[in-house]
């Protein structure tokens, strides 16, 4: 199943690590938020964003399922 | 008050104001249907399903799948109801408008929903201090109190005053607000978890105003106005460079052209702005062409929003108005996520240097702008670009050195050139001096 990336803008301090373990699919602004560049998780980097998630400070990346596959 | 032949009085002609016997004389009494199952919708969803009535505060969204949404995340605690006249948007006054001349059709559509979805309690939510229009909170909550001693409700109707800036009309800040916290945007959806953490309905005014018709008078009136995909008739708050500016309703899908005229704005204005601060500038040949309907206004890359007007006035340089409205979006900001903090103050600051004559900071205006949508912790940044991106697609061509950093940068999504204007004489004029050239 597609797994999607979701931020909390609001929880999310621009800490970074996101990007730092995830940068195929997150790079970040010149203020050092997060950009998705393509927020649909493919199966190679479940693992990577797994790790992402639990390692955000603020908890603000979440990897959720995708709303497509559950239409 | 326009007085036109493109106008269509619906809600503004229940003009009773406080007088609930003239309310009900004009258009009979509150049509209530009994109660409901808990997380159903009572026999008003398939009519308001019918109807196709979708919400006026800038989202049209399909009323009766909010209400299904709303009934579905009701838990053990019934339901609630918040009519959103916050009205932050400056270049709007309908809802204001609305609730000094038809307090009662507003309450009775909050009833009827409220019935509808098994919610007990109605909140009426209106600014606290409104600037130079009337302070509706005292008065309503008389109302209030006048339709409870009549017995007239099956539910508590409340009177909340919000704190008047520009994100308290914002719903999740709105709903924030109301449980006690600041006036912020949230990241939780009120149709799940609302007021007091209860499933809760939240619309703007006038969408509550034309439910307390539709549950009187039925889909097949209400449709007798308006398109198949946006029935009925709204509100426009139409202002700039009109001889009469103010409050005016159309039916949907009138000719943006007829509108003008029936506020009888200057002949070929340069440009309309539609939706308000967080809109978009459309060349005034572009905008005569569209219809007043959320289908056309996205088809030409604009948005009606909460029915927002804005004829920008002859002498008034496109760029400059676009400036000062993106320096008070930035102090209005909530400043809980990035684009907010960093975003809004970079992009007003790039825009000023711009129009000074610095390419660098037009290049820059223009990176940054691509790069604010959808990163925001509500949608305030986005609006912002929104905003000043149209303005260098309808004003670029006046922008000095515009022309020169366009040849650099052939993979500009920004079309320039059109429109320049009545402002395009004015801001080269006395500004060749600090052009920049690289």
């Amino acid at each position: 199943m597609t797994r999607q990336l979701r931020i909390d803008f609001i929880a999310c301090e621009g800490a970074g690590l996101c990007a730092e373990l995830l940068p195929e699919l997150i790079t970040r602004d010149e203020w050092g938020y997060p950009v998705v560049t393509d927020d649909t998780v493919p199966d190679r980097l479940r693992q990577h964003a797994r790790q992402a998630e639990r390692l955000c400070p603020k908890l603000a990346l979440r990897v959720g399922r995708s709303s497509l596959s559950s239409a | 008050m326009i007085a036109d032949t493109t106008t269509t009085a619906r809600l503004l002609k229940v003009a009773a104001g406080a007088d609930y016997t003239a309310h009900t004389s004009l258009i009979g009494p509150l049509p209530l249907r009994g109660s409901v199952r808990p997380g159903r919708v009572g026999p008003l969803g398939p009519i308001v399903a019918a109807a196709g009535l979708r919400g006026r505060g800038g989202g049209w969204f399909p009323f009766a799948r909010k209400m299904e949404a709303v009934a579905a995340a009701t838990g053990i605690r019934p339901p609630v109801v918040v009519v959103n006249g916050m009205e932050s948007e400056p270049l709007s006054t309908k809802d204001g408008h609305l609730l000094a001349t038809a307090p009662h059709l507003v309450m009775d559509g909050a009833a009827l929903a409220a019935e509808a979805i098994g919610a007990d309690r109605v909140i009426i939510a209106v600014p606290a201090a409104a600037g130079d229009r009337p302070r509706l909170g005292p008065w309503l909550d008389d109302l209030a109190a006048e339709r409870a001693a009549r017995g007239v409700d099956p539910v508590d109707i409340v009177v909340a005053e919000g704190p008047k800036r520009y994100l308290s009309g914002q719903e999740t800040a709105l709903v924030n607000w109301v449980n006690g916290g600041p006036a912020l945007p949230t990241t939780t959806r009120p149709f799940k978890k609302g007021v007091e953490g209860r499933a809760t309905l939240v619309s703007n005014a006038e969408t509550f105003a034309h439910l307390g018709l539709i549950g009187r008078y039925g889909p097949k009136w209400f449709r007798a106005a308006g398109t198949r995909d946006a029935p009925g008739t709204a509100l426009l708050t139409i202002s700039g460079a009109v001889v009469h500016p103010g409050v005016l309703e159309v039916p949907l899908g009138i000719p943006v052209q007829e509108v003008l005229r029936a506020a009888d704005a200057i002949p070929d204005p340069a440009a309309v702005l539609f939706g308000g601060y967080g809109g978009t500038w459309l060349a005034g040949t572009d905008a005569a062409a569209l219809t007043i309907d959320p289908e056309s206004m996205k088809a030409a890359g604009a948005a009606l929003g909460p029915g927002i007007i804005h004829v920008l006035p002859r002498d008034v340089p496109g760029l400059l108005r676009t400036a000062e409205i993106a320096r008070w979006m930035e102090t209005q900001g909530a400043g809980q996520c990035g684009p907010c903090r960093f975003g809004l103050r970079a992009l007003s600051a790039d825009l000023d240097r711009a129009l000074r004559g610095d390419i660098a900071a037009a290049d820059r205006l223009r990176r940054r702008l691509a790069l604010l949508p959808g990163r925001g912790g509500c949608a305030h940044p986005d609006g912002t670009a929104r905003l000043v991106t149209s303005a260098l697609a309808v004003f670029g061509a006046a922008l000095p050195g515009w022309q020169d950093s366009r040849r650099q940068d052939p993979g500009s999504r920004l079309s320039g050139g059109r429109g320049s204007g009545a402002g395009s004489a004015a801001l080269r004029s006395g500004r060749r001096g600090s052009r920049v050239r690289r």
